[in-house]
């Protein structure tokens, strides 16, 4: 593998950069590993590089059924934050921040975590007092944050609306500032690349058909490129954990949806934070091309439809419209939809799966970018140790039949 | 100047200027036809390397002219100068270019394009910090600028419409299959993106032996004249799920497009098909167009794009257009592409072209790669698509439901045999593909060759990047355009993505049906935000509900705040919220307050198996509940949490009146229903939600009985009865009123129910009753002062979705129920059943000290401090002249007296835990 | 934008329905004991079939409750009949 510097850059350039190696091989699937992850999506890849890199696991292989980062990896809003409430929650989602910070040079590709801060506005003085509740708790969790008033928001993000006869006048908000994006391809090449160097085979568009159980054990899984037989399986498949799950005879609590994002023609910079106004159900970024990047809430309707539907589409970009209307002028490029799993608190699931041998991470929802290093960080933890790691451990399968759900929306005060 | 108006041209001449020089158009032109007209060439300046661009093509497809373009106090970015309607009075500059295309300050920037390739940022920038160079990079990224100006009535319409056939596209094809429609009696309707139809039939000499606009105009008045619909300068831009079809109506310049969602039982999609760039050295500049393009600037805007033209094309199509533009008076060269590399040179124009060491002087190059059919909307609905050798190009294969492809954009790129297919497909018989004369030569990138190649014009991807990805092993379709950005400009990769997609299929030694193409994406064509805005406006976004006394209160100096959706009276008069809340209490204890109560959830469920469904429903048993009688409880979800409180009232053996939170009702609602319906027999129980059909007013204070007795009711209530929780209805001035004796005050309450219409008329019998005996309208910030003094919850603000009933005091249900009722065995799980469970508790602090704020936290520890709760609600109380608060807290109930920190935004605070209810805690006030 | 069948109504915008829950969950008799597990499998665990799905929507316009099926990944109806027994 070559090294990835200015220098080299400088040098490649000035001879065609005909020395460039590949990011990654095209290997051979072999009979065996010991490792087989299912999904060769951000936290599938990054599964594979802590078990290589912490553990010394190498001999590992991830099964990807279409093009590494293909699925949600390659479909969301590049948001990473952890502006959470509960410490299990900050715990986790702050972990994930941290490793993004230090990820570029870890993996020697820029992977641009942009920490640019992201705000969520609140709407009303009720709203004000969960967002005094939010700041504290943040603050008790270890995670930055600021107790913005209304003057305070416009000053960080001019282009939004703060006038006072506005359907929801802006009162204050909650500023994360290291908060903000990443690339988010660069995040599956960048762990597919540093994977690869450390020996993991990446098999791409090979799809897993069935797992294979042996006295109720795990002991590989059987694919479109043939059997490969390994001792233990990690899956992180996202909105086609359901159907893994099926094939190894369980069920996961996951509904699977359609989440949609948008992006508008490039523009010169006009937003300088992650936005988030919930009453309008709409958040937007800027990319460093210029694109304006939206998101919004899941469909109404579950489905594994890729694809956008108009009754979401107005609802979030009407209120982008609300939120900043001085880009109601601007054009849309296209929009785009992810499938995303869902579990009954919105929290991921991590960990064991209930049959010997076989890991499950899913179950991120709307938020699993942000998470791809801590989810392979703490999945590979948990595969090649066998216990799981003090901040995955609340996020255990079985916390459904205890009830000890981690539900962020529980602590805003929306009862289910 | 090489390009021209040609003789023949008439229109009413338009004024504007381009990058600061003024000009001439005419009326029809698009800002590039004009420029052209003028001779303009150069038009704008790549994404990376700010090279000089024009006009490719002269539609959509052109990814190269992009403005900014203002018009009086409307100033709109990245405005395609080919799809842009000239108007007069247009101030256009190019984007991304400074001080203007013609002379760009960033052209230099080409110089180092050898360190600018595909990908590059993901290889350096690391070292010390990606901060360091971000901002930079984003300022030379994105094209135009946005300004901060909100557009005066720039509102989208927003409709619904439907049909029994669609057409897409008013070409040839479009025009047939449409006319053929709608006269066979279908509801059929025709949409053309152009402002005028005929598409590709101008470009003929002839159809079917009639002039082209002669042939045109016949078959929009038959459309017209057979009931159908043709909807002009509009583009179909999606299609999603069931046949929707997103339209996009545009108006003159500025003005915000319309919104047409079309339902459509059956959709032609006859969209035609677009010219592909031929890659060769420089194929960049400025003066390459496509022959399509050129020929279209000829025929609609009289435009000879050049005088001496060399036509490089690989296929049949090119012979029509040579006869075309060298009638127009233009010498042309053919050169044919695929017997050698072909090289332009000149900087922002072409003056050669060189093949062999056979240098042909030029100064326009056209080219075609061949027909691209144009089937975006087709894969939108779900079809596939098939690779076909003969076209060397993806034709529309098995359809999707209710839709059919005909004429170009079906491959069938030849003028019979497409009319005959659109017209079979119009009617609605199916249709084979047309055997074709059409006929190509295979051209396609060559990886390996010297220069530079472009592939996709706007973002700067050369053959070299697509060589890059292909050595890095990004070769994956969809890797190759996310890695060299290939297919993500605004033209969405119509001109590029076959071009790029080919190349690599060569490089890999594959055919390009293997390397398959990347998703097709809506929208087609960029559309502004402001469609889908519409009429979800300001205060029709959401819009508030609003109470049937809401004059009463504006005229009783009402200030009027949002709760739970509703508009309602925060306090009342001038003064402040500050001043006027703590009178209005101590009005309230000290006489009475009138509150309007009317949002208050009302539904009632009747039936023979009604009390058994609203004791399964409710966390606390109501078959013990009497008839007038009535009970505070809880509603459970199945995971056992509390998901509202509220009262329900008997009204009869088998009636029930459920009070749930203003905020909750529908979702109340949605809940019984279920319920009802799902599990039980709902021919024996009825759900019927009359919240909107009620008003609600409170009379609440040690004299609301004297108030309640001024009405002169036809029950004499002047006496002790009713008592605390029953239920009476009677009659007041000839109308039913419900009366329901509940407090959310601590103070004897009589909450009034009349029927909508007569709300005004009790309001005023009360305020007229009430006022002289001290009483007056009580808002909702002196109630929810009131309530807290007696530890009443607010759900949602005092409780979370964690909370339990158990949590708030409320056990014995849980323990001693034996009937099942929702989220019963939630109760005894694992986490239902932990010692640290958060529990109601009250906070107290001395009477000199500020009050604690609300969403200040319970802490322990010193080092890093654990959160045990928070402060949910909080108030200095004018009754009892003291902070009170409300929290939240870990085993709260085992802590009472214990003094705790109270932390907030940096700072601690001493509080004591006591319990919630500070004032009456025997509840005396209640049954005075 | 979807079309479903209410079988009440007819043919209506998507937005006019809510989704309750996946068809064939029955609740466990909640007076006799069930196990965590038991419980658990009744609150959380979910199908989530990938192709023909068979679920409990209401039309909220009318408050009929009533099943639909549909595919979940080409989003076609396949058809709804009222959750009613005698309207089957």
């Amino acid at each position: 593998m070559t090294r990835y510097s200015g220098w080299k850059l400088f040098k490649e350039g000035l001879r065609g950069h005909k020395g460039w190696a590949q990011a990654w091989r095209t290997p051979k699937l072999k009979p065996e590993y010991d490792a087989v992850i299912v999904g060769g999506g951000g936290h599938g890849l990054a599964t594979a590089y802590y078990l290589a890199k912490n553990h010394k696991i190498t001999n590992v292989a991830v099964i990807e059924k279409g093009w590494l980062g293909g699925g949600n990896t390659g479909r969301n809003t590049t948001v990473i934050r952890s502006n959470y409430f509960y410490p299990e929650s900050a715990d986790l989602y702050d972990m994930s921040v941290r490793l993004y910070e230090g990820l570029s040079k870890d993996l020697n590709y820029n992977i641009m975590f942009s920490q640019r801060g992201m705000i969520v506005t609140a709407h009303s003085e009720p709203e004000m007092e969960m967002a005094a509740r939010q700041v504290n708790a943040m603050h008790l969790n270890g995670v930055d944050a600021e107790f913005l008033d209304a003057k305070q928001v416009k000053r960080a993000e001019p282009a939004l609306n703060t006038r006072s006869d506005m359907r929801y006048p802006i009162h204050g908000g909650v500023l994360q500032k290291r908060a903000g994006t990443g690339r988010h391809d660069a995040v599956a090449w960048g762990f597919a690349r540093a994977a690869d160097q450390l020996g993991v085979d990446i098999i791409q568009n090979c799809e897993v058909t069935d797992v294979i159980l042996e006295g109720g054990r795990c002991a590989g899984v059987v694919t479109s490129l043939g059997e490969v037989r390994a001792s233990m399986v990690g899956a992180a498949a996202a909105g086609h954990s359901s159907t893994i799950a099926k094939m190894a005879g369980f069920e996961l609590p996951i509904e699977s949806y359609a989440l949609q994002a948008f992006v508008s023609e490039p523009l010169k910079p006009v937003l300088k934070t992650v936005v988030l106004c919930p009453p309008f159900g709409t958040y937007v970024s800027q990319s460093d091309k210029g694109g304006l990047v939206i998101g919004g809430g899941l469909d109404r309707v579950p489905s594994y439809g890729q694809r956008g539907n108009l009754p979401m589409q107005e609802a979030v970009l009407s209120g982008l419209a609300e939120m900043m209307p001085s880009l109601a002028k601007v054009k849309l490029l296209r929009h785009w939809g992810g499938i995303v799993d869902v579990t009954p608190d919105s929290s991921p699931i991590i960990g064991p799966s209930g049959v010997d041998g076989l890991y499950v991470n899913c179950g991120w929802g709307t938020g699993g970018f942000k998470a791809i290093p801590v989810g392979g960080y703490l999945l590979a933890h948990v595969m090649a140790t066998g216990t799981h790691h003090n901040v995955s451990r609340p996020f255990d399968l079985t916390r459904f039949i205890s009830g000890r759900l981690v539900d962020e929306s529980a602590a805003s005060g929306i009862a289910h | 100047m090489t390009s021209h108006r040609v003789s023949g041209a008439s229109g009413a001449p338009l004024k504007f200027t381009f990058d600061g020089k003024p000009y001439t158009g005419m009326e029809g032109d698009t800002l590039a036809s004009a420029l052209l007209a003028n001779g303009v060439r150069v038009m704008g300046r790549s994404f990376k390397y700010h090279r000089p661009r024009g006009p490719w093509s002269a539609w959509v497809d052109d990814p190269n002219a992009i403005m900014t373009v203002r018009k009086g106090a409307v100033e709109l970015p990245n405005c395609p100068a080919t799809t842009t309607y000239l108007e007069n009075g247009m101030n256009a500059k190019a984007v991304n270019a400074y001080p203007s295309a013609a002379f760009d300050i960033k052209g230099g920037l080409d110089l180092f394009h050898r360190w600018l390739g595909a990908g590059f940022y993901y290889k350096t920038f690391i070292w010390p910090n990606w901060h360091l160079f971000e901002p930079a990079i984003r300022k030379m990224a994105g094209l135009g600028h946005v300004t901060d100006k909100v557009l005066d009535g720039y509102s989208a319409d927003q409709i619904h419409d439907s049909c029994e056939v669609l057409i897409i596209g008013g070409g040839p094809a479009g025009l047939a299959a449409a006319r053929a429609a709608a006269e066979a009696g279908l509801n059929a309707c025709l949409v053309e993106d152009h402002k005028s139809l005929g598409g590709g039939a101008l470009l003929e000499q002839t159809i079917e032996g009639h002039a082209p606009t002669e042939w045109v105009a016949a078959h929009a008045q038959a459309i017209t004249e057979a009931g159908g619909r043709i909807f002009t300068h509009a583009t179909a831009y999606g299609i999603y799920d069931h046949q929707l079809v997103a339209i996009i109506e545009n108006g003159s310049f500025g003005t915000a497009p319309r919104l047409r969602r079309m339902r459509a039982n059956r959709i032609v999609l006859a969209t035609g098909a677009l010219d592909r760039p031929i890659t060769f050295t420089n194929n960049d500049r400025p003066g390459i167009m496509s022959v399509t393009g050129a020929c279209t600037y000829l025929a609609q805007h009289k435009v000879l794009v050049g005088r001496q033209i060399t036509l490089v094309s690989n296929n049949s199509y090119a012979d029509a257009a040579e006869a075309m533009l060298s009638a127009a008076g233009a010498e042309i060269t053919r050169i044919a592409p695929t017997v050698g590399p072909i090289k332009a040179i000149g900087l922002k124009t072409p003056v050669a072209l060189t093949q062999h060491d056979r240098t042909h002087p030029v100064d326009t190059i056209l080219a075609s790669g061949g027909q691209t059919p144009l089937v975006h909307l087709w894969r939108h609905a779900g079809g596939k698509l098939t690779w076909c050798d003969a076209r060397q190009a993806f034709l529309p294969d098995s359809n999707p439901v209710n839709m059919v492809a005909v004429g170009a954009a079906n491959g069938t790129f030849e003028m019979e045999p497409a009319l005959e297919e659109a017209r079979t497909v119009g009617k609605g018989d199916p249709s084979e593909r047309a055997e074709t004369q059409y006929h190509l030569t295979p051209l396609w990138p060559s990886p390996g060759s010297e220069g530079r190649q472009w592939i996709d014009f706007q973002h700067d991807v050369t053959l070299k990047d697509i060589e890059l990805a292909a050595r890095e092993n990004y070769v994956s379709v969809e890797h190759l355009k996310r890695y060299t950005t290939l297919g993500m400009a605004s033209d969405q990769g119509k001109t590029s993505n076959m071009a790029g997609l080919a190349a690599m299929a060569t490089i890999q030694n594959r055919l390009i049906p293997e390397v398959g193409t990347t998703t097709f994406r809506p929208p087609f064509v960029p559309v502004p935000i402001e469609i889908y805005h519409g009429h979800h406006k300001s205060k029709h976004w959401h819009p508030v509900k609003r109470l049937a006394l809401e004059a009463e209160h504006r005229a009783a100096g009402a200030a009027l705040g949002e709760y739970g959706g509703w508009l309602r009276p925060a306090w009342y008069g001038t003064g402040g919220m500050a001043a006027r809340v703590p009178d209005e209490v101590r009005m309230a204890r000290a006489s009475a307050g009138i509150f309007d109560a009317s949002p208050l959830g009302k539904i009632e469920v009747m039936g023979p198996d009604a009390e058994a469904f609203v004791n399964f429903i409710y966390y606390n048993t109501i078959t013990t509940l009497a008839p007038g009688r009535i009970r505070y409880g809880f509603m459970l979800s199945e995971g056992g949490v509390v998901y509202d409180d509220g009262v329900v009232a008997r009204l009869g053996p088998e009636r029930f009146l459920i009070s749930c939170s203003s905020s909750h009702v529908d979702g109340v609602r949605t809940h019984l229903e279920a319920w009802r319906q799902d599990g039980n027999d709902p021919d024996r129980i009825f759900v019927h939600d009359t919240t909107q059909h009620w008003a609600t007013i409170t009379v609440t204070g040690p004299i609301a009985r004297d108030i309640m007795a001024a009405l002169d009711l036809q029950t004499d209530i002047s006496k002790d009865a009713p008592p605390h929780m029953s239920f009476l209805e009677t009659i007041w001035q000839d109308t039913p009123v419900r009366i329901a004796r509940v407090s959310f005050s601590g103070d004897l309450s009589f909450e009034v129910s009349i029927r909508r219409s007569r709300a005004q008329d009790l309001w005023q019998a009360l305020m007229k009753a009430g006022t002289p005996l001290g009483a007056g309208p009580l808002g909702l910030e002196a109630m929810a002062v009131m309530r807290a003094e007696k530890g009443y919850i607010m759900i949602g603000k005092d409780t979370d979705g964690e909370t339990m009933p158990h949590d708030l005091g409320f056990t014995a249900p849980r323990d001693k129920k034996s009937t099942a009722f929702v989220g019963d065995r939630s109760l005894h799980m694992a986490v239902a059943n932990d010692p640290d469970r958060k529990q109601l508790v009250g906070l107290s602090v001395s009477a000199g000290d500020a009050m604690l704020p609300i969403g200040a936290h319970v802490v322990v520890g010193a080092i890093r401090q654990r959160s045990l709760g928070y402060v949910t609600s909080s108030y200095v109380s004018p009754t009892l002249e003291r902070p009170i608060a409300l929290a939240l807290v870990e085993k709260g109930a085992s802590r009472m007296g214990e003094t705790v920190n109270v932390w907030h935004l940096g700072e601690t605070r001493e509080a004591v835990i006591s319990s919630p209810v500070f004032f009456d805690p025997d509840g005396k006030r209640l049954h005075a | 934008m979807q079309l479903f069948p209410c079988p009440f109504c007819g043919w209506r915008d998507e937005r006019e329905f809510l989704f309750i829950a996946e068809a064939g969950k029955e609740r466990p008799d909640t007076t006799q004991k069930i196990s965590d597990e038991d419980w658990a499998r009744y609150l959380h665990s979910i199908r989530n079939d990938k192709g023909a799905v068979r679920e409990v929507w209401m039309h909220l316009t009318c408050g009929e409750l009533f099943i639909l099926e549909r595919d979940s990944v080409t989003m076609e109806v396949i058809g709804s009949i009222a959750l009613r027994k005698d309207a089957a």
